[in-house]
């Protein structure tokens, strides 16, 4: 399958790539790692007229953490990257989850962090987990830079709240309040196909009273799922058997699955509380941040 | 270096010179934007032993070495790949040579029909590269964006222990 014709671009700078969104307006698309975009584009689902490929602009590709358990991730930091990253083990539980989940190993050396969370498929493991950490990202345009919560990026499916002159150059993690935990499950037939059901948890306490609480859904609605009134339900609290039954209810609540092949709407929102409650329950045993 | 133009039929959209390390040796062709990378290993290099499967980035039968990296080489422009290096399983040993991944798909019988042998030995070329002593598991895990339909895989993870085994001791049957 070939994609529509297209003309290629491949700036060296982003000066270079931003003048090229400005010229071509919404004909534009940015290629980064196009693990997903190429697939559409090849489906005919995507036909941009012009492809602006960063891959060639330096200074992208890091990760790196900053003060207070935050952390930054470049336009084009690969998920492979993250998944044999020694900055995120025990610093970022929720992301070192998810990352050796993300797609098939072969697509994990090409995607990035950063495109998956611009694609804002629903199907995203990315979006869900900056969501859960509170996480934004940073787009910069002619016009300056700013920054964007990943709430309020993610807008729909496949719609992020760019502008067509923007491009978003890192994603970041805020400082956590104490101890970070939390985890990403995902449950998928084989590794590469789509999600049934992921759920991403983080958590952030001191002294074991959690002080933040994030709980966000992978593939069960329209778009990346904030779980916000089962995350609200853990702040404040100690992981009980009743809160965390409580939490998981909530989840499975706020998801808005439908039945397809993967599995009926009933099963996914039962994989979606039983992720929680394993999740919670986990965090519960004593060597947790959050016992 | 050899020079291939991919026919194009449009001219609205210029073809580019691109200029690719494949398998050591350097390549230049003029192509269309969204020519494939599979596509101008295939057609425009003629090297076949890049299969095309599901062309929709899940079997990995396409999978190819990119600054020794493994990709779906039919989820990659070929215009991307202008001054880097690609290594196909043309590549990857001569029939005098073998890599040790190809000794052990031929000492394990890692293969049936044989479609996703080429993307299978890259995957494990590339995993071995990072890791020289796997285990079972990291061999299934490390694969397992490449799909077999033959075999079951049992033979392929042990072709690959198979080579790390002759990689790490000199003696794949230790």
């Amino acid at each position: 399958m070939y994609p529509s014709r297209f003309r290629y671009e491949a700036p060296r700078s982003l000066d270079e790539a931003l003048a090229l969104l400005a010229e071509h307006g919404d004909e534009a698309k940015i290629l980064a790692g196009g693990q997903s975009l190429v697939p559409m584009m090849k489906l005919r689902f995507a036909a941009p007229g012009v492809l602006v490929d960063i891959n060639g602009i330096a200074g992208l590709g890091f990760h790196e953490e900053t003060a207070g358990g935050g952390l930054r991730v470049g336009a084009l930091c690969r998920h492979v990257d993250l998944e044999h990253s020694t900055v995120l083990p025990g610093a970022q539980p929720t992301m070192a989850a998810a990352a050796p989940l993300v797609a098939d190993p072969i697509v994990r050396t090409r995607g990035t962090l950063v495109g998956s969370l611009c694609h804002a498929d629903p199907q995203g493991d990315w979006a869900s987990v900056m969501l859960a950490l509170g996480g934004s990202v940073v787009a910069v345009s002619p016009r300056g830079r700013r920054t964007i919560p990943v709430g309020e990026f993610v807008v729909g499916t496949f719609q992020n709240a760019l502008e067509h002159d923007e491009i978003v150059v890192e994603a970041v993690v805020p400082a956590a309040q104490g101890a970070r935990a939390g985890s990403y499950l995902k449950l998928e037939r084989r590794v590469g196909d789509f999600a049934t059901a992921g759920v991403a948890m983080a958590l952030e306490s001191v002294g074991g009273q959690i002080l933040r609480a994030g709980i966000a859904l992978t593939g069960v609605g329209p778009a990346t799922i904030a779980a916000t009134e089962a995350a609200e339900a853990l702040v404040g609290a100690s992981l009980d058997p009743d809160v965390i039954d409580r939490a998981a209810e909530l989840a499975a609540a706020a998801a808005r699955p439908r039945t397809d092949h993967r599995g009926s709407a009933d099963y996914k929102r039962h994989v979606v509380a039983t992720f929680v409650r394993r999740m919670l329950t986990a965090e519960r045993a004593p060597a947790g941040a959050a016992a | 270096m050899t020079s291939t133009e991919i026919e194009t039929k449009d001219t609205a959209i210029p073809t580019r010179r691109v200029t690719v390390t494949v398998n050591g040796e350097k390549r230049a062709a003029d192509v269309e934007p969204r020519l494939l990378l599979a596509h101008l290993l295939r057609q425009g290099l003629g090297l076949t032993g890049t299969h095309v499967g599901c062309d929709t980035t899940n079997c990995g039968a396409c999978t190819v070495l990119y600054d020794g990296a493994p990709v779906k080489s039919c989820t990659m422009l070929a215009v991307q790949a202008d001054g880097h290096e690609v290594t196909t399983v043309e590549g990857l040993g001569t029939p005098s040579e073998l890599d040790p991944v190809q000794e052990g798909f031929v000492a394990e019988h890692g293969l049936q029909c044989g479609f996703c042998t080429p993307g299978m030995m890259l995957a494990a070329r590339a995993l071995l590269d990072r890791n020289p002593d796997p285990t079972e598991d990291d061999i299934r895990w490390g694969l397992s964006g490449n799909l077999c339909r033959c075999t079951g895989y049992q033979n392929i993870v042990k072709a690959v222990l198979w080579a790390a085994d002759k990689e790490r001791t000199g003696d794949p049957d230790s």
